[in-house]
């Protein structure tokens, strides 16, 4: 009995350090506990314990993973579209990426993935630096506004990924754009 | 009018092939200028060839014919047939204007296996040129004869032939579907190298020509990966947080240079091409820097940056030093590509919207545009510097296409389906 009490001392205290240091392990099912009945052993009382729930998911519980998949809250929106040739975040998606920096600040283990992304055109190795200049500069927006270094990671998709598989200008207005996911979605 | 009128000719019948399976996909090769002076070369039947299937003479005359520097010569059959071990009446072939010969000969071997001869003679000098007995397997048969064209081509012309070499490229079949493949390089004998659900760009060949970098997309990000062909073997060899790509392989084969994303915006790197010790950085820069390649001497890297405020091509000493910037005409220069002796540099540049392929001499600056599509990508020079294999678009599908370097060649490669893009010429293989 002893034995399991440390053990799971043990293991609620390396999922808090774990969710302290900001590594943020992806793994959303918790580890198995063998189930011991009680009595088994002579009929002695069993020890309560009381575990503090830790959520390393980055998709809390709650209110909160709600808010990230209902339409009707900001949260729900994930993509900031860009003009040609262009990777400054336009005025109009200011308002989303200080909704997802202020969700990123009061969810410390919440991660975010930034995929940057391109039109056909050009250099398919040039566009997949163009797509990460665009997912960088969502990032930098996102800490000035207090999201942590740790908690947002930016990468490049290039053209290979567009929202339309058509061509024109119609469908690289889709195409060019940085999509905002958090773990669990990617 | 003419040269129009041919232009469209030629685009249709390529419109035509690629609606064909590759079974029954012909030779599409359009010829212009001066490279209509063709050798006239006659290449019989091989003797017993019937054995090996498809066979060899046909698979040579493909090649040769494929190259634009030699104009076939129909060849009936005969018999008994002709073979390399009889005397050749050099005033019949003479007489038939051919310039060169070849016959050739298959036996089966005790052992399952084949015994293939041929023998090369120059028509207008009475003379042999040479020959040489192979054995194979009748899985070889096509390999053989790749080999064959190449010995024709380099007593013919004067350098080394490539048509034992190999391509690489990426064939995308649908949204989830990619492959990487290889082929020879006439197109056909395609083997999957690695089938993905998500894109794979950027293949380069090793050296030595057994292993491929790439860039793999399967864990959501791109990662470089390092491929050995023979057991299918891979590990990725630049992991870091961010986006890993655009690997090149420095010309001692043990070293990549990458693009990483880890220390902020796009950079160059090296890394051991193993996997083993930390990357290292090449230069810092607050610009784009991508799409490294080394120089053949290793001495130079080359690669596109925004520095200048447009995507151009610069080089800098792999040993570190000043960038020094090489294009100018055009805001849209990318994609550097050095040509095997180190003295053209081809390219993509943006024409009015379009994207052609440029080749600019080193030694005097002289630019060329050799190729007159929408959307020309991915210039990959043939080792022996004579071709470059690029990626274009035709009905809307990507296909593979090849230009001499001095743009009067052009042919396209056999179309098998999906859509086909990033094509990389291999190195020579002994």
């Amino acid at each position: 009995m002893r034995a399991i009490l440390i053990a799971l001392l043990a293991a609620t205290g390396l999922a808090a350090a774990l969710s302290g240091c900001g590594s943020g392990p992806q793994s959303q099912t918790p580890a198995a506990v063998e189930d011991r009945k009680p009595g088994a052993d002579g009929g002695r009382p069993v020890d309560t314990l009381k575990v503090k729930p830790v959520d390393v998911t980055g998709g809390p519980a709650g209110t909160a993973l709600g808010a990230l998949k209902d339409p009707a809250n900001i949260l729900s929106r994930r993509s900031i579209f860009y003009d040609f040739d262009k990777f400054d975040v336009k005025e109009e998606y200011r308002g989303l990426v200080e909704a997802h920096a202020r969700y990123l600040r009061e969810n410390p283990a919440a991660r975010m993935l930034i995929q940057g992304n391109t039109d056909e055109r050009g250099s398919r190795e040039y566009n997949v630096s163009l797509g990460q200049r665009r997912s960088d500069g969502v990032k930098k927006m996102l800490l000035l506004l207090g999201a942590r270094e740790n908690q947002v990671e930016t990468v490049s998709l290039g053209e290979e990924k567009p929202q339309d598989p058509g061509h024109g200008e119609a469908a690289w207005a889709k195409n060019r754009r940085s999509d905002l996911l958090y773990s669990g979605e990617y | 009018m003419k040269q129009t009128a041919k232009r469209w000719l030629g685009l249709l019948c390529w419109m035509l092939l690629a609606s064909m399976p590759a079974a029954h996909a012909q030779l599409s090769i359009e010829i212009t200028g001066a490279g209509a002076n063709r050798i006239p070369v006659a290449v019989a039947p091989f003797a017993g060839e019937a054995a090996l299937g498809e066979g060899i003479a046909a698979v040579v005359r493909a090649d040769l014919e494929r190259s634009g520097l030699f104009r076939l010569l129909e060849v009936p059959q005969q018999s008994p047939a002709l073979t390399e071990a009889a005397a050749v009446n050099y005033a019949e072939w003479r007489a038939r204007l051919a310039d060169a010969l070849v016959l050739g000969s298959v036996s089966a071997r005790t052992d399952g296996r084949f015994e293939a001869r041929f023998r090369l003679y120059d028509v207008v000098k009475n003379q042999t040129l040479g020959g040489i007995a192979y054995t194979l397997s009748r899985e070889q048969a096509r390999a053989t004869a790749h080999r064959i064209a190449d010995f024709v081509y380099e007593k013919l012309i004067g350098e080394k032939g490539v048509f034992s070499t190999r391509i690489a490229y990426v064939v995308k079949r649908s949204a989830t579907r990619y492959e990487l493949q290889i082929a020879d390089a006439d197109g056909l004998n395609e083997l999957n190298v690695l089938t993905s659900n998500e894109p794979i760009i950027s293949p380069t060949w090793s050296p030595e020509g057994r292993r491929l970098a790439y860039v793999s997309f399967e864990a959501k990000k791109p990662v470089v990966y390092v491929h050995s062909l023979t057991d299918g073997k891979r590990y990725a060899v630049a992991h870091f947080r961010g986006s890993n790509s655009a690997p090149a392989w420095a010309p001692d084969g043990k070293v990549l240079a990458v693009v990483l994303s880890v220390d902020g915006g796009s950079q160059i790197y090296f890394i051991n091409a193993d996997g083993s010790g930390p990357r290292r950085r090449l230069a810092a820069s607050s610009a784009i820097d991508t799409e490294p390649r080394f120089s053949p001497d290793g001495q130079w890297l080359y690669f596109t940056s925004d520095r200048g405020g447009s995507p151009q091509v610069y080089r800098m000493p792999v040993a570190g030093g000043e960038p020094q910037r090489m294009t100018f005409e055009g805001s849209y220069n990318v994609t550097p590509r050095l040509s095997p002796d180190g003295k053209i540099l081809a390219y993509v540049t943006r024409n009015a919207g379009r994207f052609q392929v440029a080749l600019l001499d080193l030694g005097n600056r002289q630019l060329q545009i050799i190729t007159d599509s929408e959307q020309d990508e991915s210039p990959s020079f043939a080792p022996n510097g004579r071709m470059i294999l690029l990626a274009t678009v035709l009905g809307g599908r990507g296909v593979l296409a090849a230009v001499s370097a001095d743009g009067r060649i052009r042919q396209r490669l056999p179309y098998s389906g999906g859509d086909v893009r990033e094509p990389a010429w291999g190195p020579f293989i002994d």
